[in-house]
């Protein structure tokens, strides 16, 4: 009797489980396991089949200048954006947590960008960045003089540029993350440190910060997965060049696999990709596990 | 300095005409305090009357609208609270989650840059005296609301500030270890001597701690006195039924029938001060009985007027029963029927009326 029951619940348990594990093995467990695979294997053109070639693809990678130069791009990127956006959002947040006037307005401001789809965002910066009318060039032009300069064209200024944009979408979305964690810290702690005499900065720096570290944990984990992850504005603003100035790892795989089809060398740069951001985010939690306190 | 914690004597306080409005809210108004050198005061009354906006407003936590606040004899109204020399402990404790036992009680001593030798002498004298030695590690969140709270005494006496101020301190302890923390509270002020305002909406830790009472109602000022003077001749009909428990009897004057003839003056009994007695000038009827094991509170009503009275168990009274009571001249209140003031002259007089 007892069996019956119980064999009853464990049908009902997996049948509710059932949708939810179709959609997570169809959409992510089966194709990560596949490119895994498909990883060690050739890519199969017209008639021939493909066929396992060890780690053939492996060492392909490792002797590709452009796999190296989109990392070592990627890099850059990442850390160009990950400090700046972070700590933007947490003095635009700070700010905005204060009284002031038009409070709402400045906050919906600096959340603007992450509502707005990147394709449309990314169409508007290719305007500012147009040689010799764009608003860069007609803002340095008038002040400065400087003659019209093709930020996006010049493989010295390319990334940059992308990293600026990248800024600019990220900081006001991690804003709101800083802005929530702020509201949850009771008012009265800071209010005890200035009793005893702290001033602005000691607060921030002694209260204020070492609180939020949860926050800037899970919006460090996140920026680094985005800073993999974003190429939609990539297509947009340069489409990977000049000679691969602004191509990230992410926009490679993409186009290696289909533009290229040469999927089997795109699921060996993927898997490479996949390790790459587990370390990272293991690593984040290691680093920071000492330094955040969670309530 | 030396590790010692020295008894000082702390700074006078003084409110002159404080008042503190939100647009069209008046929280505090005109309020005239004076809080003498190592006293303990407490700011007493209902939510809501404006004890803590006070207590902020001394804290320098909150703006005054209007009127002065002085410190030592300075006009600190306008400086910002990390300047006004004094240590606070907030109804919530207000610790620092992320920083262990202690170093939230050192946190004042740290921003304000006292050397470690004598940082940490401080600290184990501190603990010492609060009992908190073998939790200096732990962090906030890891000790019981008791400890959490002594912590907060900690970090408010180790800068040995001369004025403490204490924001409903005990109302999240039970009441066990409330009553430890009162005395333990007032054994520290007394030990350390510096000047402490206390605020409380509870009428007993009032009472028992306080020098000077100030009972405040409404944003506004009733009455500050000690706290026998509180009990005894309390100013108003508020003060009269905020302090006591049970509370004041209030009769209009009109009720007795040997002063049907009286002003609109309201009288004031309490129910401790009245007793059995047969022709006495109070005829009353027993509507229910309250057993208490030393006495009994007989809830009675004269002249629709409903009022209680402690009476011993020995005598044996039934609801339904009438009674007459009587009590002593002097334990009789008489407040004016306009202003609501206190009227001590009137006291005689009506009490005679009563007894002819």
């Amino acid at each position: 009797m007892r069996g019956l029951i119980f064999r009853r619940e464990w049908i009902t348990g997996w049948l509710l489980l059932l949708p939810a594990l179709v959609f997570l093995f169809a959409f992510t467990h089966i194709p990560a396991v596949t490119t895994i695979l498909n990883s060690f294997f050739s890519t199969p053109r017209g008639r021939r089949q493909a066929k396992f070639i060890g780690l053939d693809n492996y060492e392909r990678m490792i002797a590709d200048p452009v796999f190296w130069k989109v990392l070592w791009n990627n890099l850059w990127f990442a850390l160009g954006t990950i400090p700046v956006s972070v700590a933007l959002a947490i003095i635009m947040a700070l700010w905005v947590n204060e009284k002031l006037l038009g409070r709402s307005f400045v906050r919906m401001a600096y959340f603007t960008p992450t509502v707005l789809p990147l394709i449309a965002v990314a169409n508007i910066w290719l305007f500012f960045y147009t040689p010799g009318f764009g608003l860069f060039d007609q803002i340095t032009g008038t002040l400065f003089g400087w003659p019209a300069t093709n930020y996006l064209g010049n493989p010295d200024t390319a990334l940059n540029a992308i990293i600026v944009v990248t800024v600019w979408k990220e900081a006001g979305f991690f804003m709101i993350f800083y802005l929530a964690a702020l509201q949850s810290i009771p008012v009265n702690l800071k209010e005890a440190a200035q009793i005893e005499g702290a001033g602005r900065w000691t607060i921030f720096r002694r209260i204020t910060f070492p609180l939020l570290m949860p926050t800037t944990l899970f919006v460090c984990v996140n920026a680094v997965i985005n800073s993999f992850r974003l190429v939609d504005h990539i297509f947009i603003l340069t489409d990977g060049g000049p000679d691969n100035a602004s191509a990230l790892l992410l926009f490679y795989i993409y186009e290696v696999a289909f533009r290229f089809w040469e999927t089997a060398y795109g699921a060996t740069l993927t898997v490479a990709l996949l390790i790459l951001l587990s370390l990272l985010a293991i690593s984040q939690f290691f680093f920071f596990d000492r330094k955040v306190h969670y309530k | 300095m030396t590790g010692d914690l020295q008894p000082r004597t702390g700074k006078p306080i003084q409110l002159e005409n404080v008042t503190r409005r939100w647009g069209e809210i008046t929280a505090v108004d005109g309020v005239s305090i004076h809080i003498p050198e190592g006293s303990f005061t407490a700011l007493l009354g209902p939510s809501g009357c404006g004890k803590s906006t006070t207590l902020r407003m001394i804290a320098g936590l909150e703006n005054v609208s209007e009127g002065k606040v002085l410190i030592g004899g300075e006009d600190v109204t306008g400086r910002p609270c990390s300047k006004r020399d004094l240590s606070m402990v907030f109804q919530s404790y207000a610790l620092f989650p992320h920083l262990s036992v202690a170093e939230n009680i050192i946190f004042g001593l740290k921003v304000r840059r006292v050397g470690r030798s004598d940082r940490d002498a401080r600290l184990a004298k501190v603990a010492g005296l609060l009992g908190l030695s073998d939790l200096l590690e732990r962090k906030p969140g890891q000790l019981s609301g008791g400890q959490q709270q002594r912590v907060a005494l900690g970090r408010a006496i180790i800068g040995e500030k001369l004025i403490c101020l204490m924001d409903e301190p005990l109302s999240n302890l039970d009441a066990k270890l409330r009553h430890e923390m009162r005395v333990e509270i007032r054994a520290l002020q007394k030990q350390l001597g510096f000047t402490m305002v206390y605020v409380t909406h509870d009428q007993v830790e009032a009472i028992t701690m306080a020098d000077q009472v100030v009972l405040l109602n409404a944003g506004r000022l009733e009455q500050a006195a000690t706290p026998r003077d509180l009990y005894e001749k309390p100013a108003t009909p508020f003060a009269a039924r905020f302090v006591g428990t049970p509370p004041m009897n209030l009769f209009p004057a009109r009720v007795f029938s040997r002063l049907a003839n009286a002003p609109e003056h309201t009288l004031g009994i309490r129910p401790e001060a009245m007793h059995l007695e047969e022709g006495g000038p109070v005829s009353a009827s027993v509507q229910a009985l309250e057993y208490l094991g030393a006495d009994i509170l007989a809830d009675c009503v004269i002249g629709g007027t409903p009022f209680q009275v402690r009476l011993p168990t020995t005598k044996s009274v039934v609801p339904g029963q009438s009674i007459d009571l009587g009590f002593e001249t002097c334990a009789l209140h008489v407040f004016d029927g306009q202003t609501g003031r206190r009227r001590d002259e009137l006291v005689s007089e009506y009490g005679a009326q009563l007894r002819s």
